[in-house]
């Protein structure tokens, strides 16, 4: 009963959203799809700031809308926080104040520092005597994130936070966002556009297309689907998680943990041994050879099981790999996989170049 | 001085109409833009018509049927009387409810479009801030829409004081009761007293130009620009 049960249908001119999600009630789920997928849409209903004719809406067990007994709990008793696209202070207010607007019209806050903590975890002490047009863009999105979280909200809902902040903001708001990630226990709905996003943040991916939901399911598993749009061409990817079990310094290396074996990485001097990582491997970055080659300048040589193949029309293979139960894609020529004849099941070696660390 | 105590009746008259006039325009008004600022309604059209009506209609034609309707043959005349009250017409109330009808798309256009210019994100906002909507017209809207509400009252108010026809019709003359400065300055020029009635009328154009001084440096609205 801890998860989130979303079942919409709306009907729009050009489309209809049509959704029944079982999403997990902790962690990011990240809502994915481009401009016109209906991902705004679907949140907005969440959040009954949207009424779909027919819905039923559970979050945490507590039911939210049910529009076969006709009931519909409007937005201002739903226990969420919400972040827009626009920051959306309230420009007649000090950050102070802005912050204090939801938390004091909460009467159930289960944590008495939720605003001192929001505070604290987006850096926004120095702010809090300003009027938000004395703000940049990317603080007044860190205000209006925090703003949501004082409410002590159940789920939090964010309608594509960093879409209207250029990159530089962006890359000042990523960390405040990833430490929201690991320390907070209550699930958070992330709607975006963007891929990196997706694998940098999320652990459950929902991708949308045209109100439909096409994937659904936990971030690894969903990201290697070969049918998922994620995984498609140049930038597709998976995100392992993996655990920093050792450093060489001489040669500038650190070693991390996972499943399907040990990686090396460029040397992590600040990351104590046991820490958890997340890495992103391209797939253009992952290449296969049939015998472990003795002598080669690539360190990531890892046995793997191919277990899907997908070939495009411009003579390339998307490989799904399945080495120690995670698993990894490869984007191939078309001809390499004719000339090694690549099967389903087939055992390989997964040469892996270079990885990201997110 | 040269201001005799009817003058001064008649100005004390005027201030006690406009006040109480803009008072009632507020509240009645404020529903009445917000309605028209966010309603989808397909009634939304005729209301917007007919709350603007009294600034292209003849105030004498206002006047006239004003005047019909409130007296003791008219419907709102047949009601009064059944209430008790009498019939409206040549009373103090009857100038009131006329210069309220008269004067209510000075109040209502302000705040309609200070209304629209805020639009529906801050009230979203405001709902996922656990704010009722009641709440959030209070702490969000009012705030926001401040100039508006200035504006409305300011125009209300002047466009109450300027008023002639409809007074002329439905309030008629008498003294501390329905004679309000420009019937005062009319009865000055019909009897040829034109140092009295440039007395007044300076005054009133003083207080014009005064009053959309103060308008324009009040505006624009500092928080426009987001």
């Amino acid at each position: 009963m801890e998860g989130i049960r979303a079942n919409f249908l709306l009907p729009f001119p050009d489309f209809t959203l049509e959704t029944a999600l079982d999403l997990p009630g902790k962690g990011v789920t990240a809502l994915f799809g481009h401009s016109g997928s209906g991902k705004t849409t679907l949140l907005r209903c969440i959040a009954g700031l949207e009424r779909a004719p027919h819905g039923f809406l559970q979050i945490r067990g507590k039911l939210w809308q049910d529009s076969e007994q006709d009931f519909f709990l409007p937005t201002h008793q739903r226990l969420l926080g919400y972040v827009f696209q626009e920051a959306s202070l309230f420009p007649h207010l000090n950050v102070r104040k802005n912050l204090e607007y939801g938390r004091k019209r909460s009467r159930f806050i289960h944590n008495p520092q939720g605003l001192e903590q929001a505070v604290e975890l987006l850096g926004i002490g120095h702010l809090l005597e300003r009027m938000p047009d004395k703000l940049s863009g990317g603080e007044k999105q860190r205000v209006a994130i925090a703003r949501a979280l004082a409410v002590s909200p159940q789920v939090l809902l964010m309608d594509e936070p960093l879409a209207a902040l250029d990159l530089q903001r962006k890359q000042e708001i990523l960390p405040f966002l990833t430490r929201l990630h690991n320390e907070l226990a209550m699930p958070i709905l992330y709607v975006t556009h963007s891929p990196e996003e997706v694998t940098q943040l999320a652990d459950h991916l929902v991708v949308l297309q045209a109100g439909k939901v096409v994937v659904s399911g936990a971030l690894a598993e969903t990201l290697t689907r070969l049918d998922s749009p994620l995984a498609q061409g140049k930038e597709a990817s998976t995100v392992l998680q993996v655990t920093v079990c050792g450093h060489e310094p001489e040669f500038h290396l650190s070693h991390v943990q996972f499943a399907g074996g040990i990686l090396s990485l460029p040397y992590q001097q600040q990351t104590a041994i046991g820490t958890t990582l997340r890495l992103r491997v391209y797939a253009r970055d992952v290449s296969i050879t049939l015998q472990q080659a003795a002598q080669t300048s690539i360190l990531n040589v890892l046995p793997a099981t191919i277990t899907g193949m997908a070939h495009d029309p411009e003579g390339r293979t998307m490989l799904r790999l399945n080495m120690g139960g995670e698993p990894l894609l490869s984007h191939i020529t078309r001809k390499s996989a004719s000339v090694l004849g690549l099967e389903k099941g087939m055992q390989v070696f997964a040469q892996i170049k270079a990885t990201a660390i997110l | 001085m040269m201001l005799n105590d009817e003058d001064l009746g008649a100005i004390l008259l005027t201030l006690k109409l406009a006040s109480l006039v803009t008072a009632i325009l507020l509240l009645v008004g404020t529903p009445i833009a917000w309605w028209l600022a966010h309603s989808g309604s397909r009634w939304k059209g005729i209301v917007g018509a007919l709350v603007a009506l009294p600034l292209v209609l003849p105030p004498a034609v206002l006047g006239f049927y004003l005047l019909v309707l409130m007296g003791p043959h008219g419907a709102v005349g047949q009601i009064t009387k059944a209430l008790g009250l009498g019939t409206l017409p040549f009373t103090f109330g009857g100038l009131v409810v006329a210069s309220v009808i008269y004067s209510l798309p000075f109040v209502v256009q302000p705040l309609q479009n200070a209304f629209e210019a805020i639009g529906t994100r801050p009230l979203e906002v405001a709902a996922t801030l656990r704010a009722s909507p009641l709440d959030t017209f209070f702490t969000v809207v009012m705030p926001l829409a401040r100039p508006g509400f200035l504006t409305a009252s300011i125009l209300g108010f002047a466009h109450t004081i300027g008023e002639f026809g409809v007074v002329l019709m439905v309030g008629g003359n008498i003294p501390d009761k329905t004679r309000v400065i420009s019937m005062q300055i009319f009865n000055h020029v019909e009897t040829g007293e034109y140092a009295q009635a440039h007395w007044l009328s300076a005054g009133m154009l003083v207080f014009s130009f005064a009053v959309l001084l103060l308008l324009y440096t009040l505006t624009p609205n500092p928080w426009r620009k987001r």
